[in-house]
């Protein structure tokens, strides 16, 4: 490892700070990136992380401060002039052309050319072929890039980075949506770049990737500089303290339970290909977590509860009443909620605002006569909003104005708002920062104080230990084992998970 | 997703992208040669040279005005108003040629094409500047060119006995057997589908209609690109309105009327998705040939008139829908083949 003290940073930005309108997003931020390094940008969800990343992608233009790149002073008006400066960004969602060819989405306007201005197809799938090697991945450049997943898409990204010579790499959650073979493969790719003296700006939820794969920290808060410093200087706690700029009280509130009647009884569910012979009950006020590995088929039993797939056999019941196949409509009357994977697409209606969001499911009983009820359908979410404690300016701002774990908690009031007596909750705090999962978690361990049965798909594995009171387990769609609260550990889940002993390293999905 | 098949990077496959649009440029003259052939057996006068003649000379026009929709639509953007440059051009190089009846052709071809710009800059100002959706902004200068045309036709109308001889012989004209406007509908054709396939330029309108957000991030100046796309779009349509002027030679205020409709369905039943980002040229000309020989196969067949347009429509709705399954089986395809 290179002393940084000793190497001249590639990237320097200082001082500097962005304002929409009245909004102050960012004031004097300073960050340095050391050739060689992975340096982590940290902070909650509207800390002001992503102004950062698009004043260094040219997107946004910076107001004040001094930008230096290579030891010389830029200033960028396009991405295209951040991009000639050896900057590339991979953003999180990546922005690739899906109906054009692999080769086509790296070499964008930089196609090698034959005789008469003409693309020269074979010499551009051979240059993308080149690079995919030096990536250690194996993808047909000629293959559109339309049905890859995230992960190799995002390698399309970084083939397209290398291909641009770029020598500062920014990524913007890049291992949100990953499996976790796909995220280890994604951080080889990651050392090999910093070994030929790339700087890589990470942004990140996950602090254990910050501490094993990055050097150097910066922690940012409400659109300021809190911190900067080698990785040595600082431990979890720090950063979480310094992210959330309060003693964050525990990420994993569960308080005692006390358990009700039997709400959601699944008896021998069954779907082709995707699960079979699903049986368990969850009672009101337990938490019960439904572990596997992606892929393993939570999803779909969720989905096919809520009435979305169909179920080739089994019986469920909610309460007392027998659920027919495919019907969410009778899930819902009998009291179901589903606080669904894919948030911006599933769980929310992302222009709408944040009262409509909240009362959609409810819209029938907030006539009056033929027409909505403006009065009741604002008192409702007023009531909801406020007992989940959302922080939004106002009701009428659109849902997608909101951070991530507030969105979630507009999809919770929506189904909060049913006032049902079971909800499933999938994935319920991905891509939410610590502060807004540790609320997350307070709000489930109260709505099961208060007598609801909640069924949590996680495959954060902390919160399945930290929140569930059972924990069933799922593999290759068969219900392999379940443990209590006292006999789950991380080791036993994975073991059910996975069919095989720790160590034996096997992710991803089967 | 941990184990994959290394069946990758034979860096010059022609990669079954190019396979996979091949299939459907295949199966649409498959299509054309069942239709053609199956009309023939029925009635043999189909296939006598005055009536291709004919088809093919009402192809042209159809197909020199998808060239400029397909540039268009890839963009994920539509032009509906090409109808309308198609009869402002024509009445108005009518006019001139009855005003200046010395007037070399070539030089009607280039006012054809010059106003066709000029109102396709219009659209382009409009949707790539004003950011107003194609179908809107091109919906409404549909209405205004026409309206245009009828104010500057107040009820007259140009007859071919009004226009130089030369002319009328330019549009009656062949070379080798083959009439001129074929050929250059066919130049232009090819000159753009090869522009699209090989050229960055051409790229850039299937990058813009595959994400245009991409396509800014990539370095491509989409205003500009579509700017561009919308011009070329009327200058081709003022164009076809030479063309159209040297065919029928009679014009009056509503002619080209519906044409848009036309243009559109021939791209798409040539697999230009509507979605953008995808088609061909080579397809859109085939779709245009389908419809064009669809239309008249009707007519030899004797379809009773009234179902015409609904035996089209319903032939159109089958190409859509096989397009989607297509697709769809597709991406699933390529997905699975990824997982394996």
């Amino acid at each position: 490892m290179t002393e940084p003290q000793t190497t001249q940073p590639l990237l320097t930005l200082s001082h500097a700070s962005k304002s929409f309108g009245p909004v102050q997003a960012l004031s004097d931020v300073s960050i340095k990136l050391y050739p060689g390094e992975a340096h982590a940008l940290l902070g909650e969800n509207g800390a002001g992380k992503s102004t950062f990343v698009k004043i260094l992608a040219g997107v946004h233009r910076r107001e004040g401060g001094t930008l230096r790149v290579a030891g010389q002073s830029a200033d960028f008006h396009s991405p295209g002039e951040a991009t000639a400066a050896g900057i590339a960004i991979i953003y999180q969602e990546p922005t690739l052309f899906p109906d054009l060819s692999v080769a086509e989405n790296v070499l964008m306007g930089r196609q090698p050319l034959a005789g008469l201005g003409r693309i020269d197809t074979r010499a551009m799938n051979a240059r993308v072929t080149e690079l995919l090697r030096e990536l250690g991945v194996a993808l047909d450049p000629s293959r559109p890039v339309r049905g890859l997943s995230i992960a190799d898409q995002q390698l399309v990204e970084i083939a397209k980075a290398l291909s641009l010579n770029a020598n500062v790499l920014i990524m913007d959650e890049p291992t949100a949506a990953l499996t976790l073979s796909e995220t280890d493969r994604l951080f080889r790719v990651v050392r090999a770049l910093r070994e030929r003296g790339a700087a890589v700006l990470f942004i990140t939820h996950r602090l254990e990737e910050v501490f094993a794969e990055c050097q150097r920290v910066t922690v940012m808060r409400d659109g300021t500089w809190v911190s900067s410093g080698p990785i040595s200087d600082y431990d979890t706690d720090l950063v979480v303290k310094q992210m959330v700029g309060r003693e964050l009280g525990d990420l994993y509130p569960r308080g005692e339970m006390t358990l009700g009647e039997v709400a959601l009884s699944v008896r021998n569910l069954s779907q082709p290909k995707m699960f079979s012979d699903i049986s368990f009950d969850v009672s009101r006020g337990e938490i019960v977590a439904l572990a596997g590995l992606v892929g393993a088929g939570r999803s779909e039993v969720a989905r096919a509860i809520f009435g979305i797939d169909p179920r080739s056999g089994g019986e469920l019941r909610i309460g007392d009443a027998v659920i027919p196949p495919n019907s969410t409509r009778a899930a819902m009357s009998a009291g179901l909620g589903l606080v669904p994977e894919d948030r911006r697409q599933q769980g929310l209606v992302m222009d709408l605002s944040i009262e409509r969001n909240a009362n959609l499911a409810i819209l029938n009983r907030l006539t009056g006569g033929l027409l909505m009820n403006r009065k009741a359908e604002a008192e409702n979410a007023q009531n909801w909003t406020s007992k989940l404690q959302l922080k939004a300016h106002r009701l009428s701002d659109p849902v997608s104005s909101l951070s991530g774990g507030n969105q979630q908690k507009v999809v919770l009031a929506k189904w909060l708002s049913t006032n049902p007596s079971v909800l499933i909750v999938d994935e319920p705090t991905r891509g939410v920062d610590v502060g807004a999962k540790a609320e997350v978690h307070k709000t489930l361990a109260e709505l099961a104080a208060s007598g609801l049965a909640v069924l949590m798909i996680s495959s954060d594995l902390p919160e399945v230990l930290g929140m569930a009171d059972r924990i069933l387990v799922m593999r290759e769609g068969q219900l392999v084992g379940e443990l209590s609260r006292a006999e789950a550990n991380e080791e036993a889940v994975m073991y059910l998970a996975t069919g095989q002993r720790a160590g034996a390293k096997q992710a991803g999905a089967a | 997703m941990t184990e994959r098949s290394v069946a990758a990077s034979a860096p010059a496959s022609p990669g079954w992208l190019s396979r996979l649009l091949m299939a459907r440029e295949v199966s649409l003259v498959g299509l054309l040669l069942l239709v053609t052939l199956g009309t023939a057996v029925i009635n043999p006068l189909f296939l006598s040279f005055g009536s291709v003649r004919d088809l093919l000379l009402n192809v042209s026009i159809i197909a020199l005005l998808v060239v400029g929709q397909t540039l268009v639509l890839l963009m994920k953007h539509v032009d509906l108003s090409v109808s309308s440059t198609v009869g402002l051009s024509a009445f108005l190089t009518g006019s001139l040629f009855v005003a200046n009846p010395g007037m070399p052709v070539p030089l009607a071809l280039l006012f054809g094409l010059g106003l066709g710009a000029v109102l396709g800059s219009v659209n382009g100002l409009l949707v790539a500047y004003g950011k107003v959706p194609a179908l809107v902004a091109t919906l409404g200068t549909l209405y205004v060119f026409r309206g245009i045309t009828y104010a500057v036709v107040h009820g007259g109308q140009i007859n071919a006995s009004n226009l130089p001889p030369g002319f009328l012989g330019f549009g009656t004209g062949s070379v080798l057997g083959v009439p001129n406007l074929v050929l250059l509908a066919v130049a232009v054709l090819i000159g753009f589908a090869f522009y699209l396939r090989s050229y960055r330029g051409g790229r850039e309108y299937y990058a813009v209609g595959s994400n245009s957000e991409a396509a800014v991030l990539a370095g491509i100046n989409v205003t500009r690109r579509t700017m561009t796309g919308f011009v070329l779009s009327g200058a081709i349509a003022g164009l076809a309105g030479v063309l159209y002027l040297a065919r029928f030679g009679t014009v009056d205020a509503t002619a080209g009327t519906g044409l848009e409709l036309q243009v559109i369905a021939a791209a798409v039943v040539g697999g230009v998705s509507i979605n953008g980002g995808v088609g061909t040229l080579l397809g859109a000309g085939l779709g245009a040939l389908l419809l064009g020989v669809m239309g008249s196969a009707l007519v030899t067949l004797r379809a009773p008139g009234f179902y015409q347009q609904a035996i089209q429509g319903a032939l159109l709705l089958a190409a859509i829908s096989i397009d989607m399954l297509v697709s769809r089986r597709a991406a699933k395809r390529l997905q699975e083949e990824r997982k394996s």
